[in-house]
C-alpha cells in the first residue's frame, strides 16, 4: 500500500495523537521474541530446542555415519574412538542414530501442527461461522474426542500400514478436534463483536470477514496450542515406534531405538538412556517455550495457573 | 440541605498526589484537597481520565499496591489518617468508618451467596451480635432501603434481582454498620433514569437520618444538580475548582467548568418536525420474537410488537426508551442485522425484510454502534476500516482513499491519521472515526444506536454538533436511539418513546418532550435528574410548559 500521507503534522491542533514511534516498536514478532527471552528457563528451553534444531539440518555433519548400516561383527559395543555412544544389537552407530533420530522427530512433530492446525481451522471457521454445519461437524468432533489418541493412531496405522506418511496423518487426526474447538470458540466469540458486525454493515462478504476480523484472533492461542501438539507428536511417535506401529523400524527414530534397546535393557541401558533423553529433553523444551507463549500472551491464564 | 460552619468535618484530603508505580513522568493526580462535613454530600465530577475514581480509592486504602501509590499529602478521616494506619485498622475503619458503593451492584455481589447471608456477613466479622439478633438487624435494614418483602429477598440470589434492587442491597451492605462516610462511585450509571432517582432519593434519606457524609462520584451534571451540597470539579488529575452547588452551576470561575457544564443538553426540545421531504424509512408493524412458540406453551419473548413509524429525508428521529424496551431490536431489524418475524422495512420505497441480498441494501443504511473501543477492529488501520466499504463496492483503492480523507476530514481528524491504529485515539476520536466509516457510504439513513452514550459530556456534546453538522450538509436522514432524554431533546425533530416492546408515544420532539400524554413518558421525564435547570445557560429552565420546578 502506498503511503502519502506520512506523519506529517496533524492540521487540527485539537487531536492529542500520541507518538507514533512509541505504538509502532511493539510489534508482535519482536514483542514475542523479548517475551521468551525473558526468564531463565525460557532462555534454556530455546536454547535446547534450537540446539535439537541444528543437529537435525546438520546431521551429516556431525561425525555421524550412516544410521542403518549394520556390522554384526561390531554388536552391543562400549563408547569408542569409532563409535562415540557404542553400538546397538545390530551394530549401528548410536550416536548418529540419535542424531539423526532429531530428523524423524522434529519432522513429525512440524508436520502434525500444520496438519492438525490446517484442518482444525477449517473445521473450526466451518462450525463457529455457519449454525448448521455446527450440529453435524462437532458431534464426529466429539466422537474422534472419546477415542483415546494412541489407539486411534495403532488403528489407523494398522490400516494403512506404516511408512512416516501415514504416521504423520495417524497422529495428525487425534488432534484435530482441540484445534477445531478452539478455533470455533474464536469465532463465535468475535461474531458478536461490533466490529465484525461493523463489517457486515459495509457489504463484506463471508471469506473476507473471516480471514480480515477473525482468523487474526485466533493467531495467538493457535500458537500457544501449537506448541503442545508439536511436543505430544513426538511423544506419540515414540510410543508409537516403541510399541512397533510406527514408522518403519530400520527407520532411526528415539522410539524404534528403545524399542530395539527394551530386550538389552538389562545388559546396556544406554540403549534406551540415550534417546529417552532427547525425547524428554525436546518434549520439555518445547511444553516449556508453549507455557511461555501462553502466558505472554494470555496473561489472564497465567495468574490462573 | 445546609451543612452550617459547625458541622464536624469528617473526611479531609489535604494535598493528596497520587503516582504510579513506578514513579511516571506525571502523577495520576496532583496537589488535591477537599473537606467533608458530616451529613454533607460532595459531588466529585469529571470526566474520565481525571482522577475521581482514583482518588476515592486512595481514601478506601483500595489503590492497588503494586501499581499506584499515595507519594504526598493525607487523607484524614475523623482526624486519623489513613495512609498511616495499620492493615488491621484500615480494615476496623472500613467496617465502621468508610463504606463503598460501586457502579456495578452485580459485579459487587457474590453470585453463590444469596443477599441476605452478604449482609450478615458484614455484621459477623465486625459485630459480636448473635445470629438472631444479625438476621434481625439485617431484615431491618433491607426494609430501610425499601427493599419489598424482605424475608424472600433475604434468601434471594443476585441474579434473582433487578438491578435497582441489587444497588439497594450493597447500599444496605454499605451502611448496615453506620459508616461516617459513604463513598458512592458512579453508582447510578449502571441504572435506567427511573431507578436512578430512587437510589438517590433513597441516599438522600439515609443519610439525613444517619448524618453520613457522602463523597458521591460521578460524570452526570444532572445527578449532580440533584443531591450535591458541594461539588469538587477535577480535570486530568488536577483539582479545577470547588464551591457550592449554586455557584458551580450558576456562576462558574473556571473556563473547564463553564465548558463541562454549559456541555451538559437541557431538556427543553430544539427542533421542529421536517416537512415536505420524501420518507426515507418507514416501518410498519414491526414484530420481533425472540424463542420459539410451542403448541402449548409459549416461551417466547416479544421484544418489539406492531412497532411503525417514519423518518422523512434529513430528519432526526429519536427512539427513546430504557434498557429492556425493545429500542436496539428495532435498530438491529431495520439494518437486518437481526431478521424482523413479522412487518416490513422499507427503504427508499423497497421492503427490505423478505430481501436475499442484502448488499444493495446495506449501502444505503449505514449503522454508527454504541461502544467506539469495539466497534473498530483493532488489528487495522483507520484507513483499511474506513475504505473497506468503498473496496466492497467496487470503488478502487485510490479513489476509496481519496474518499476517505475527505471524510475524515469531515469529521474534523485530519487524513493523516489514515494509517494509524484504533488503540491511539480517544474514545470520542474513534467515535467519530466510526461515523466517518459510516458517512463515507454516502448512506441515505444513518442509524445511531446509543452512538453518545459512552461519552464523556463535553465530546458528547461535540459529537452532537459533529452529527447535525453532517445532516446538514449531506442531508442524510438519522435514526437515533438513546436511552438519554437530554440527547434526545437536544438532537431530535420527532421521537418515539418506547416500553416494553410497544411504542406508547411518539410525534414531534417539541410536543411529546414538553407535553407528555402518555403515562409513561412523564414518568421518564419526572426521572431525568435536573429537569428544570437549563445548564447550558447557567440558569433555571424558565417557561417549560408542562413542566413544574422540582
Amino acid at each position: 500500500m502506498t503511503s502519502d500521507t506520512a506523519p506529517s503534522k496533524p492540521a487540527q491542533t485539537e487531536l492529542d495523537l500520541p507518538d507514533m514511534a512509541e505504538a509502532r516498536n511493539d510489534s508482535g514478532v519482536a514483542a514475542m521474541i523479548r517475551a521468551i527471552l525473558s526468564s531463565w528457563p525460557a532462555r534454556i528451553s530455546a536454547a535446547v530446542v534450537v540446539l535439537i534444531v541444528a543437529m537435525a539440518i546438520l546431521a551429516p555433519f556431525l561425525g555421524t555415519v550412516d544410521p542403518v548400516q549394520l556390522d554384526p561383527s561390531q554388536r552391543l559395543q562400549g563408547s569408542s574412538a569409532a563409535h562415540w555412544l557404542g553400538t546397538d544389537s545390530y551394530g549401528r552407530d548410536v550416536y548418529s542414530r540419535v542424531v539423526y533420530g532429531a530428523r524423524i522427530s522434529l519432522a513429525v512433530g512440524a508436520g502434525t501442527v500444520v496438519i492438525a492446525v490446517a484442518a482444525g481451522i477449517f473445521f473450526g471457521v466451518l462450525t463457529g461461522y455457519f449454525r448448521w454445519a455446527d450440529i453435524i461437524v462437532m458431534r464426529f468432533m466429539d466422537g474422534l474426542m472419546a477415542i483415546p489418541g494412541i489407539l486411534l493412531a495403532i488403528a489407523l496405522v494398522a490400516i494403512s500400514g506404516a511408512t512416516l506418511t501415514t504416521v504423520l496423518i495417524a497422529i495428525s487426526i487425534p488432534e484435530i478436534p482441540r484445534v477445531a474447538r478452539m478455533v470455533r470458540s474464536v469465532i463465535m466469540g468475535v461474531r458478536s463483536e461490533p466490529y465484525v458486525e461493523a463489517a457486515s454493515v459495509l457489504g463484506t462478504g463471508a471469506l473476507k470477514m473471516v480471514w480480515r476480523h477473525m482468523l487474526p484472533n485466533t493467531v495467538a492461542p493457535l500458537l500457544v496450542q501449537g506448541t503442545y501438539i508439536f511436543a505430544s507428536a513426538i511423544m506419540t511417535e515414540s510410543i508409537l515406534s516403541f510399541l512397533g506401529a510406527g514408522v518403519p523400524p530400520e527407520t532411526p527414530s528415539w522410539g524404534n531405538m528403545m524399542a530395539d534397546g527394551r530386550v538389552y535393557f538389562l545388559v546396556k541401558p544406554e540403549l534406551i538412556l540415550y534417546p529417552g533423553v532427547m525425547v524428554s529433553l525436546t518434549v520439555l523444551s518445547v511444553n516449556m517455550l508453549g507455557d511461555v507463549l501462553r502466558d505472554r500472551l494470555d496473561p489472564r491464564m497465567a495468574k490462573r495457573l | 440541605m445546609t451543612t452550617d460552619n459547625q458541622s464536624r468535618v469528617v473526611l479531609s484530603v489535604e494535598g493528596v498526589t497520587i503516582d504510579t508505580r513506578p514513579a511516571g513522568r506525571k502523577p495520576i493526580v496532583r496537589d488535591i484537597s477537599f473537606d467533608v462535613k458530616e451529613g454533607e454530600t460532595v459531588c466529585v465530577v469529571g470526566e474520565s481520565g481525571s482522577g475521581k475514581s482514583v482518588t476515592s480509592m486512595a481514601v478506601m486504602g483500595l489503590l492497588p499496591k503494586d501499581a499506584l501509590q499515595v507519594s504526598k499529602g493525607r487523607i484524614l478521616l475523623d482526624g486519623e489518617d489513613v495512609l498511616q494506619v495499620s492493615a488491621a485498622r484500615m480494615r476496623a475503619l472500613r467496617a465502621a468508618g468508610v463504606a463503598m458503593v460501586f457502579q456495578e451492584p452485580m459485579t459487587a455481589l457474590n453470585p453463590v451467596k444469596t443477599v441476605g447471608e452478604q449482609i450478615d456477613e458484614v455484621l459477623r466479622l465486625h459485630t459480636k451480635d448473635s445470629a438472631a439478633q444479625r438476621r434481625k438487624k439485617v431484615l431491618e435494614m433491607m426494609e430501610r432501603v425499601h427493599l419489598p418483602d424482605v424475608t424472600r429477598i433475604y434468601k434471594a440470589f443476585p441474579h434473582e434481582l433487578s438491578g435497582g434492587q441489587r444497588q439497594r442491597i450493597v447500599i444496605a451492605m454499605a451502611l448496615i454498620l453506620r459508616p461516617r462516610l459513604l463513598l458512592a462511585d458512579e453508582p447510578t450509571t449502571a441504572l435506567d433514569v427511573t431507578t436512578q432517582k430512587q437510589i438517590l432519593h433513597l441516599i438522600k434519606e439515609l443519610q439525613e437520618q444517619e448524618k453520613t457524609a457522602v463523597v458521591f462520584v460521578t460524570h452526570d451534571f444532572g445527578v449532580v444538580s440533584e443531591i450535591a451540597d458541594r461539588i469538587v470539579v477535577m480535570n486530568r488529575g488536577e483539582l479545577v475548582e470547588t464551591g457550592t452547588r449554586d455557584e458551580i452551576l450558576t456562576a462558574p470561575k473556571q473556563d473547564y467548568t463553564r465548558m463541562l457544564v454549559s456541555s451538559v443538553p437541557s431538556l427543553i426540545p430544539r427542533r421542529s418536525p421536517v416537512t415536505g421531504q420524501p420518507k426515507v424509512l418507514e416501518v410498519v408493524g414491526l414484530v420481533k420474537r425472540y424463542g420459539k412458540k410451542g403448541l402449548i406453551s409459549d416461551h417466547s419473548v416479544l421484544a418489539a410488537q406492531e412497532v411503525s413509524f417514519t423518518v422523512h429525508k434529513g430528519e432526526i428521529t429519536g427512539i427513546i426508551g430504557e434498557s429492556g424496551s425493545g429500542k436496539s431490536t428495532v435498530a438491529r431489524c431495520v439494518m437486518r442485522l437481526t431478521d424482523p418475524s413479522q412487518g416490513a422495512v422499507v427503504v427508499n420505497g423497497q421492503d427490505i425484510v423478505p430481501m436475499r441480498r442484502l448488499r444493495d441494501v446495506r449501502k444505503q443504511v449505514q449503522y454508527i454502534f454504541q461502544d467506539p473501543y469495539r466497534s473498530l477492529n483493532p488489528r487495522r488501520t483507520i484507513g483499511q476500516s474506513l475504505m473497506e466499504g468503498l473496496i466492497n463496492y467496487g470503488i478502487d483503492e485510490g479513489e476509496a482513499r481519496r474518499r476517505a480523507g475527505e471524510t475524515l476530514e469531515l469529521v474534523n481528524m485530519p487524513a493523516s491519521v489514515m494509517n494509524r491504529y484504533p488503540h491511539q485515539f480517544s474514545g470520542g476520536q474513534r467515535q467519530r472515526i466510526a461515523i466517518a466509516r459510516a458517512v463515507v457510504m454516502k448512506p441515505d439513513l444513518l442509524i445511531a444506536d446509543e452512538a453518545v452514550s459512552a461519552l464523556d459530556v463535553t465530546v458528547q456534546a461535540q459529537v452532537l454538533r459533529l452529527l447535525e453538522d453532517i445532516r446538514a450538509n449531506t442531508g442524510v436522514s438519522i435514526l437515533f436511539i438513546t436511552h438519554d432524554l437530554r440527547v434526545a431533546a437536544q438532537i431530535c425533530n420527532t421521537v418515539v418513546v418506547m416500553q416494553k416492546g410497544r411504542i406508547v408515544e411518539q410525534g414531534a420532539a417539541g410536543d411529546v418532550l414538553a407535553n407528555p400524554r402518555h403515562d409513561y413518558t412523564r414518568a421518564l421525564i419526572d426521572a431525568a435528574p435536573a429537569p428544570d435547570w437549563d445548564f447550558q445557560n447557567f440558569r433555571p429552565a424558565a417557561g417549560m410548559p408542562g413542566m413544574a420546578p422540582a
